[in-house]
């Protein structure tokens, strides 16, 4: 049960990965890029969250927080540098 | 029981692969924000509260909650930061897009 389940979730999960990969390639800016970026870190997440409920360890749960701070860090930061970037 | 963190976590990783098929269908980056701040809490934010179910253990429960609010109060800060760069590095919205100033 608890199988078939996470399979279908990881399948969901790495398909939109593979989907959001087309977006970084294709987009045609830099903010395309770097928002596609800030969902690709989100779609990891859950696949750490998916990965803690198959394996039972729990511990998971405390790196995909992790993962979420550091996103949100990151994500502020290159909007910073894509204004600091265009009033060059 | 066991159903309902199952459930949950199918759901969310339904709304993040939904996040991803309106990430590469939508015509610029303005509309892409609104799919891109949706997979952060009702997708990734059900996963984990799939998982939190999951455990029984009140020390998980309380982690996921920490997470869930931090998502839910920054992913809407940086979406909005990101939108507001693009437009003033100079993204012009797609075709259909109107503007009254």
């Amino acid at each position: 049960m608890i199988e078939l389940a996470t399979d279908i979730a990881f399948a969901a999960l790495g398909l939109g990965m593979i989907v959001v990969l087309i977006r970084v390639v294709r987009g045609p800016t830099l903010a395309d890029r770097i928002l596609a970026l800030d969902l690709l870190t989100m779609l990891g997440t859950g696949i750490i969250g998916v990965f803690a409920i198959r394996s039972g360890e729990y511990l998971y749960v405390d790196i995909a927080v992790a993962i979420v701070v550091v996103s949100f860090v990151s994500t502020a930061a290159f909007a910073r540098y894509l204004v600091s970037r265009s009033e060059r | 029981m066991t159903m309902v963190p199952l459930a949950a976590m199918i759901l969310g990783a339904a709304f993040c692969l939904l996040a991803a098929i309106g990430m590469l269908r939508f015509p610029d980056i303005f509309t892409r924000a609104h799919a891109a701040s949706m997979a952060g809490l009702t997708g990734v934010g059900l996963i984990l509260a799939g998982a939190g179910i999951a455990s029984g253990d009140l020390s998980v429960a309380a982690a996921v909650i920490v997470g869930i609010v931090f998502i839910a109060l920054t992913a809407p800060v940086a979406t909005h930061l990101l939108t507001r760069a693009a437009l003033k590095s100079g993204v012009e919205p797609a075709a259909p897009t109107n503007i009254e100033k």
